[in-house]
């Protein structure tokens, strides 16, 4: 771990009214590194996930993305969260727009490039993905799997310095997460930076760098996943992970 | 028969005066009511909370205006304050203030029934508050606005009627003169309510065009 930090969380504090969902988080994340954040429902992933390009704003602590302090809203904020790429769980991709445009919205209205260069490198993105020969359909026409990698492909449009993925795969149905994963996987080879919230062990195992185990809003222990999975430190992490590898 | 008729025929002039400038003024104050309805329901649900404040304050206090109310207001009232309209103009402006109020409450509603991850997604991506609003959330609101919409447009056409009492000759003017001219007062109203019929017609063929047009699967 001597890589230059990407996404840095300080002492990071947020209450949903009386509910403390994060306690005290520190976070680092290097340029190119995977983590994966793994935990009990209810324990803060997401809201961490989301915290990261502010949309949950903290009570208290600071993140830092690529040498800046988040902004607050307006349009330095837009500007940093357009090099942050998310991927929601429920794929979220404009359901009034096909595909393609989907794709290229962010490219022409954010980044201000010429439509034609910006179809292209999207058609270039869904071909990827998988998805080039649906790129005149609407979303509610693709099933959730291809859903998901055209979500993928949207956020890959704006050339991130990073992508957060909050449970990209579970509203899928099982037969549709290899899918997902395998687009994952591979941008996690090519060296992508990426936070990824998930309940998806497998993943953990042969794409993470590290694996950040959270509970109750805290960050309890984190582990290369080789580590992690046989040899977990706490007892939180031990009763978890009996509860989801013994079936 | 014929006397019904004749009620047009003989005054086909005043008729057509009077409804013209029933639809100069509805097409006036709706040009004038959308813009500002539209940038009220944005200040609604913007980010800024003296933005929100203000929208919320306007609606509280115009929609709870009797229209008759603003219409004197800013006939007798505004020249008090050294701001004069002619009667036309005074008309236009308080039925697009009035009128306003309520396509804002049209268009919060609307950008209600849009899913809150649409908003989060494109916020994600980095477009501005305005570019959300205009590329991503309205376009799929505006499907559940189309009906309260033409309501309120229905209603503002026929609210027109009440700058008769303001020295405007619209429509609703018509039955005053016609009394002077001694024309049944049954018959005079009678093609009025039939003007106004044939008024709305579009309006509501419209409606049916935009639902259709803007049916979007989700």
């Amino acid at each position: 771990m001597t890589g230059e930090a990407l996404i840095v969380l300080e002492n990071v504090n947020k209450w949903f009214g009386p509910l403390h969902v994060l306690q005290d988080v520190d976070l680092t994340v290097e340029r190119g590194e995977v983590v994966v954040v793994i935990g009990p429902s209810g324990s803060g992933k997401s809201t961490l996930c989301r915290a990261i390009n502010r949309l949950e704003p903290i009570d208290s602590g600071s993140i830092t993305f690529d040498g800046t302090p988040l902004p607050a809203e307006g349009r330095p904020l837009a500007r940093l969260r357009s090099e942050v790429g998310m991927v929601f769980q429920s794929f979220n991709l404009f359901a009034h727009k096909t595909i393609l445009q989907n794709v290229m919205l962010g490219p022409v209205k954010v980044r201000k490039e010429k439509p034609a260069a910006a179809r292209e490198r999207a058609m270039a993105l869904l071909e990827r993905v998988g998805i080039a020969s649906q790129a005149d359909k609407f979303p509610a026409q693709l099933s959730g799997g291809q859903q998901q990698r055209v979500a993928i492909a949207r956020a890959l449009a704006m050339q991130p310095k990073a992508l957060l993925f909050d449970e990209p795969t579970s509203a899928l149905d099982p037969e549709m997460v290899g899918e997902v994963l395998d687009v994952m996987t591979s941008l996690a080879k090519e060296g992508m930076t990426m936070v990824v919230v998930t309940h998806e062990m497998g993943f953990a195992r042969h794409a993470a760098k590290r694996v950040v185990f959270m509970a109750d809003g805290q960050l309890v222990e984190q582990a290369p996943p080789a580590e992690f999975f046989a040899n977990p430190k706490s007892d939180r992490a031990k009763d978890f992970l009996s509860k989801i590898l013994t079936h | 028969m014929t006397e019904f008729l004749n009620v047009l025929t003989d005054h086909w002039s005043l008729f057509g005066q009077g409804f013209g400038n029933t639809v100069k003024l509805f097409l006036i104050a709706g040009v004038g009511c959308l813009v500002l309805g539209v940038l009220l329901g944005a200040f609604r649900v913007s980010p800024i909370p003296a933005l929100r404040w203000f929208g919320a304050t306007y609606v509280n206090i115009v929609r709870n205006t009797p229209l008759t109310l603003v219409f004197a207001f800013l006939v007798f009232a505004a020249p008090k304050l050294d701001v004069n309209f002619d009667y036309f103009t005074a008309a236009a402006v308080a039925l697009t203030v009035y009128t306003a109020a309520f396509i804002c409450e049209v268009v919060r509603s609307g950008v209600n029934t849009v899913a809150p991850g649409q908003a989060e997604a494109a916020r994600a991506l980095g477009l501005s508050f305005g570019q959300v609003l205009l590329e991503v959330v309205l376009p799929q609101a505006l499907r559940a606005m189309v009906p309260p919409l033409m309501s309120v447009m229905i209603a503002m056409l026929k609210n027109t009627t009440v700058a008769a009492g303001f020295s405007v000759v619209e429509a609703g003017a018509i039955p005053a003169y016609m009394a002077e001219f001694g024309e049944p007062q049954f018959y005079v109203l009678l093609w009025i309510a039939i003007g106004f019929l044939v008024l709305i017609t579009p309006l509501v063929l419209l409606q049916r065009v935009l639902e259709r047009k803007l049916a979007v699967a989700r």
